[in-house]
């Protein structure tokens, strides 16, 4: 199996994975095929699945079900073997306390074999590019979150591995540690395969190049990301209402889901977005309801629809919350 | 076992910097100075706090006095510390989320286990020779020479009975996620050990057991059937020591 998937230019390929906690289950016989030196977007809310999936691809935890490949490696075979080739940052990095941000890489770097100059240098440069060269002799029990997120990428993609597993790994970053990270994972692209779960999709459309959604445990959707909104995603019509008219834009959002045409009817920021099921019904139908419920528009449009809206209408409304930007229509 | 150097380094490094290293030794060497010293002189505290009174109920002190305090004081303070050091060392890692940190690089499992056991036996080691050294002293100060090979004799038995309850203590730490349980799974065996020792059949094979065979070692003496107790101790120690590391190679993090 280790042969086929590095034959077919695929760093990782999981087969029926699952994994089972007592009644529940929480991963539901994944088939997964990342190819080699992608960015992988893996998605989903919370309890998806997605921190198990990491768990059983990295060898912390064990399958039910279902056998993997990572790095032409058989996760769960072969030892230190596959740690040898991967990169991890757990989704909530602890570290040891005592150690400072040098040593806790230096120490990284020598379970990876590098010594002396070069154990070194690569210090220094991931100390620099993570940002963490002025705290790098500073304890790491005093950094803040976000520092320590920073040492986790670090730590993660000092032994340059063939691959790198991120868990949320921009989730407690600042605006610029998070463009930072962003463009840094983005660079990897070619020389590491990266698996990366996030819950920020503007993240995702930004530096992937293909797209996991998993909920309940299930793999719902998985292509190139272009292919993945080309495919899924619905016209969209956005509404953006003048201020002041809450009762008859909820008029409106109650008469929009009302009708034949609509897949569903939300409000982001005061803004409409209503999702069609017949573009053509929809261009004929819903200028005529805005009229008829009097509702003033300082802007009606089409617009492309985004990553957010194809998780949305895939992992349906449960998972409104877990994008983070999107509310319940009024 | 991939690791092992890099991890023994690591976890003396982290027993020197958390001063748990310091903090061992120094209530050993505590220990060790305070015996003899309280051997000697407790005739004239107890005169001083009775008014004279009952002085003269406490027979003249000697160094087997000295010596029956150390190890008195090592079989319930130093169990109680070798249970303290044991109880998180697999424990809390696992709770913090370090274990997973340092496992999921190529670092063996085998080899997390082993320096975890080499820490605690040499910190444990390190602590009892400190407080050895120190009662040695203060005893030949305060009393008589005793002799050298007998007294570190007595020491290596003492040690033998910490590492059985620190074994255990570690295969609890292992099993379990939580530091404060492993603690209670020691302390329970600590106080069974104590009931069953009663026991004529098994007593003597208790590592309770040790601590009697210390006291007449380290007086020069040769204490009868040692054999059994060590040996006891050394499969407890082998059987604890195997079964959490069989545990933890089959554990997910």
């Amino acid at each position: 199996m280790s042969a086929a998937a590095e034959s077919a230019g695929l760093a990782i390929e999981a087969r029926g994975l699952t994994k089972r906690y007592g009644d529940v289950l929480a991963l539901d016989a994944l088939d997964l095929a990342v190819p080699t030196g992608s960015v992988f977007g893996f998605l989903g809310p919370n309890g998806a699945g997605k921190t198990t999936t990491l768990r059983l691809l990295t060898g912390l935890g064990r399958p039910t079900a279902g056998t993997a490949v990572v790095a032409g490696i058989e996760v769960g075979r072969g030892g230190t073997d596959l740690a040898r080739r991967i990169g991890y940052l757990d989704q909530d990095p602890r570290f040891y306390g005592w150690m400072s941000g040098r040593e806790l890489l230096t120490f990284v770097g020598r379970a990876y074999g590098l010594a002396g100059a070069t154990l070194r240098s690569r210090v220094d440069e991931v100390l620099e590019t993570v940002g963490l060269a002025d705290a790098a002799q500073r304890r790491v029990g005093g950094y803040s979150g976000g520092m320590r997120q920073r040492l986790g990428v670090g730590q993660a993609v000092l032994p340059r591995p063939a691959v790198l597993f991120l868990d949320e790994p921009v989730s407690a970053l600042d605006p610029e540690g998070r463009r930072d990270t962003l463009e840094l994972i983005g660079r990897l692209r070619g020389a590491s395969t990266v698996l990366m779960s996030t819950h920020i999709l503007t993240d995702v459309e930004r530096i992937c190049d293909r797209v996991a959604i998993l909920d309940h445990g299930r793999l719902v959707a998985e292509a190139r990301m272009g292919d993945l909104l080309a495919r899924n995603a619905r016209p969209i019509l956005e509404m953006d209402p003048e201020p002041g008219q809450d009762l008859a834009v909820a008029s409106l959002a109650a008469a929009l889901r009302a009708a034949a045409w609509t897949r569903d009817v939300r409000a982001e920021h005061g803004i409409l977005r209503v999702v069609v099921t017949d573009a053509e019904l929809a261009a004929a139908e819903a200028l005529p309801l805005v009229v008829a419920t009097g509702v003033r528009l300082a802007r009606f449009e089409r617009v492309r629809p985004t990553l957010e809206d194809v998780f949305l209408q895939l992992v349906g409304a449960d998972a409104a919350g877990a994008p983070g930007s999107t509310e319940p229509a009024p | 076992m991939t690791g092992l150097r890099l991890l023994l380094r690591k976890e003396i490094r982290e027993q020197a910097r958390t001063m748990r290293l310091l903090a061992v030794v120094a209530v050993f060497a505590f220990l060790g100075l305070l015996s003899p010293v309280f051997a000697r002189y407790v005739r004239e505290i107890v005169e001083a706090v009775g008014g004279g009174q009952f002085g003269g109920l406490i027979p003249e002190p000697t160094a087997g006095d000295a010596v029956a305090q150390f190890t008195k004081n090592i079989g319930q303070f130093g169990v109680l510390i070798a249970i303290l050091v044991a109880m998180g060392s697999v424990a809390a890692e696992k709770e913090r989320g370090t274990a997973a940190f340092l496992l999921s690089k190529p670092i063996g499992r085998g080899a997390f286990v082993t320096a975890k056991i080499v820490a605690i036996g040499t910190l444990l080691a390190a602590a009892l020779g400190m407080g050895g050294v120190l009662c040695w002293i203060y005893t030949t100060i305060l009393f008589e020479p005793l002799p050298a090979l007998g007294f570190a004799g007595a020491v290596a038995l003492m040690w033998l009975s910490l590492a059985a309850f620190a074994a255990v203590t570690f295969l609890a730490s292992v099993v379990t996620r939580s530091a404060l349980a492993a603690g209670g799974i020691g302390f329970g065996v600590f106080v069974a050990t104590g009931i069953l020792s009663a026991l004529p059949t098994i007593g003597p094979f208790m590592p309770t057991s040790l601590w009697g065979a210390a006291d007449a070692m380290a007086l020069g003496g040769v204490p009868d059937g040692l054999a059994g107790p060590v040996l006891a101790s050394l499969a407890l120690i082998l059987a604890a020591l195997g079964l959490a590391w069989w545990s933890f190679r089959r554990q997910e993090l």
